[in-house]
């Protein structure tokens, strides 16, 4: 009798039994398992493009576009007229944030690469160089050029945004079509459990019958089905997430000085998102297998 | 043996003065093709036994389908508790499926549940347990003879056992109304007798019950024990069967 027992104990009052009333699925099962662990694989890349092109996007746009420089080279007897020429050229202009010609030593540094430790660079005729930066919504180069045409003869401005512009738009386009992914995605969850769930209930149209025979309300019937296929695509994905965030974490880094591809991997908080991935999917789970249910009831008189 | 009293005795004061539990009220029903039934009356008063018999494809199964919600009239109305089913939702139906014990004709268990899950499945679907109800479930596995099938698949049963088996599925929750299709149609004399002796005994505690049976010597075993009336399906309506039953 021990056994009635247990099957009775376990059957009534916890949710286990109440689960038990549809029968097991060995092979639909599995594959709602690894359809929901791919999902999330594909979910936590797209996550992942997504975030690091926004990055790129931030980092390019703010950074690079925000540091321009101006190149003076005049006659050696007029280069610190002209800079200072330039510098309060400069410091009138709206959008420029601050402008500072860079000193002897800085250029030195710049130019070693190219020409070794021991360049006298104030006998040769090396341009002056002047980093601006920028403000807000940046300065009119098209109007700053024509004003230091007229001022300051030997300057040449070199805004970097001729070839910076499109990249930024790449990369925003990029983080864009990472989020379009990550909906799709979800959408897919949906139709694909949408799909499982009505099999499972079309499947189980006597053994709903006999639950019906004897007193359960839809809301039972659904909540067995919901809750099994809410805990399969929550398994699924989990183990689909943290693969791909191994995967992640095992791309090569290359520092600061990263490229796009080396640069995928999460960052700082942003790690929150690869756990959040798994719930999401189990609450899409839910949703689908929950209306799915309500309508396969609704027919099934 | 003792079964739990019934809870929901508050339905009782509003039907009992004036109408049955369960009514048909010049119902005719078709499954698409000709009326099987029309124009059919029937009133089950609380704590009434009846018995309903007609050949084979008269309609006694559509019949009890009608009288706990399994199917609407396609005219006329069926009442169960005082409430019209064309009113009821599914929710509805499912809750006063509690207060109606169904034997079905061909048993309809979960196969992958044992004997005693099934048994036990009504308790389960209302969210009831502990362990008086588990004494009760021993006790009725015990009294239909399946304590040591208990563990057991229903496709490991005879007929017989799956009889036994519905039936005390469809007692366990001690519903007021019990509606029986063929309960004894392959158990041996003493069985039947047994299944029996427990549906008078559960009539005598107030319970109402309606069988549909070919057994006429169930019936006359029955009327010797209780006030048991007999119904029969001819000509698509009720008849009161002869008094040589
Ligand atoms: N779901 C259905 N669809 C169409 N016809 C049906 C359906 N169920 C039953 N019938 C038909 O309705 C008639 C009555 O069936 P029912 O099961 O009520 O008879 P019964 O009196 O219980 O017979 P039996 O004594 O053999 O159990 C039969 O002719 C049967 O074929
Ligand atoms: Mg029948």
């Amino acid at each position: 009798m021990r056994l009635i027992r247990d099957s009775l104990g376990a059957f009534t009052g916890s949710d286990t039994g109440a689960d038990r009333v549809v029968p097991p699925t060995g092979f639909t099962a599995s594959l709602t398992l690894f359809a929901a662990g791919a999902m999330a694989f594909l979910a936590v890349f797209a996550l992942a493009l997504s975030l690091a092109a926004g990055r790129l996007a931030t980092s390019w746009g703010e950074e690079l576009a925000r540091a321009s420089t101006l190149r003076i080279s005049a006659p050696a007897g007029q280069q610190a007229q002209q800079t200072e020429a330039a510098l309060r050229l400069l410091a009138q202009t709206p959008g420029v944030a601050s402008a500072r010609a860079l000193s002897e030593d800085e250029q030195q540094a710049l130019l070693e690469p190219w020409f070794g430790p021991d360049l006298p660079l104030a006998d040769l005729p090396v341009p002056q160089l002047i980093e601006i930066i920028e403000e807000g919504e940046g300065f009119d180069g098209a109007g700053l050029r024509l004003r230091l045409q007229a001022e300051v003869p030997g300057a040449v401005l070199d805004d970097h945004t001729r070839w910076r512009r499109p990249l930024v738009a790449a990369a925003s386009k990029l983080r864009l079509l990472g989020a379009v992914s990550i909906l799709l995605i979800a959408g897919a969850v949906a139709a694909m459990v949408t799909l499982a769930a009505n099999a499972a209930l079309a499947a189980n149209a006597q053994v709903i019958a006999v639950l019906r025979l004897v007193g359960a309300t839809d809301g039972f019937i659904a909540r067995a089905f919901v809750r099994r296929f809410t805990l399969r695509a929550l398994g699924g994905a989990a183990a689909g997430a943290l693969v791909a965030s191994g995967a992640l974490l095992l791309m090569p880094s290359a520092g600061e000085t990263a490229g796009f591809l080396t640069g995928l991997s999460f960052v700082g908080w942003h790690w929150i998102f690869p756990l959040l991935v798994p719930l999401l999917t189990a609450a899409v789970a839910f949703a689908a297998t929950a209306i799915a249910a309500r309508r396969v009831l609704g027919d099934l008189r | 043996m003792q079964l739990r009293r019934g809870s929901g005795t508050t339905g009782h004061l509003f039907y009992r003065g004036r109408a049955g539990v369960i009514e048909l009220d010049n119902v005719a029903y078709s499954y698409g093709g000709g009326e099987l039934l029309s124009g059919l009356t029937l009133r089950l008063a609380p704590g009434s036994f009846h018995f309903l018999t007609g050949p084979s494809g008269s309609g006694k199964t559509t019949l009890l389908k009608l009288c706990y919600g399994a199917l609407v009239p396609t005219a006329g109305h069926a009442r169960l508790f005082g409430e019209d089913v064309r009113r009821m939702d599914r929710d509805a139906i499912a809750l006063s499926r509690r207060r109606i014990g169904v034997v079905h004709q061909d048993c309809q268990f979960l196969d992958h549940l044992s004997v005693a899950e099934n048994v036990a499945l009504p308790l389960t679907v209302a969210g009831e347990g502990g362990q008086e109800l588990e004494q009760n479930l021993i006790e009725l596995m015990t009294w239909v003879g399946l304590k040591s099938r208990a563990d057991a698949l229903p496709p490991e049963l005879s007929g017989g056992e799956r009889q036994r088996a519905a039936l005390a599925r469809a007692v366990i929750m001690s519903p007021e109304v019990i509606l029986a299709d063929e309960p004894t149609g392959n158990v041996d004399w003493e069985m039947s007798q047994r299944l029996l002796r427990l549906l008078v005994e559960l009539n005598r505690m107030g319970k109402t019950i309606l069988i549909a049976t070919h057994d006429l010597g169930l019936i006359r075993s029955a009327k010797s024990q209780v006030q048991a009336r007999v119904l029969r399906i001819s000509n698509r309506k009720l008849q009161s069967a002869g008094a040589d039953l």
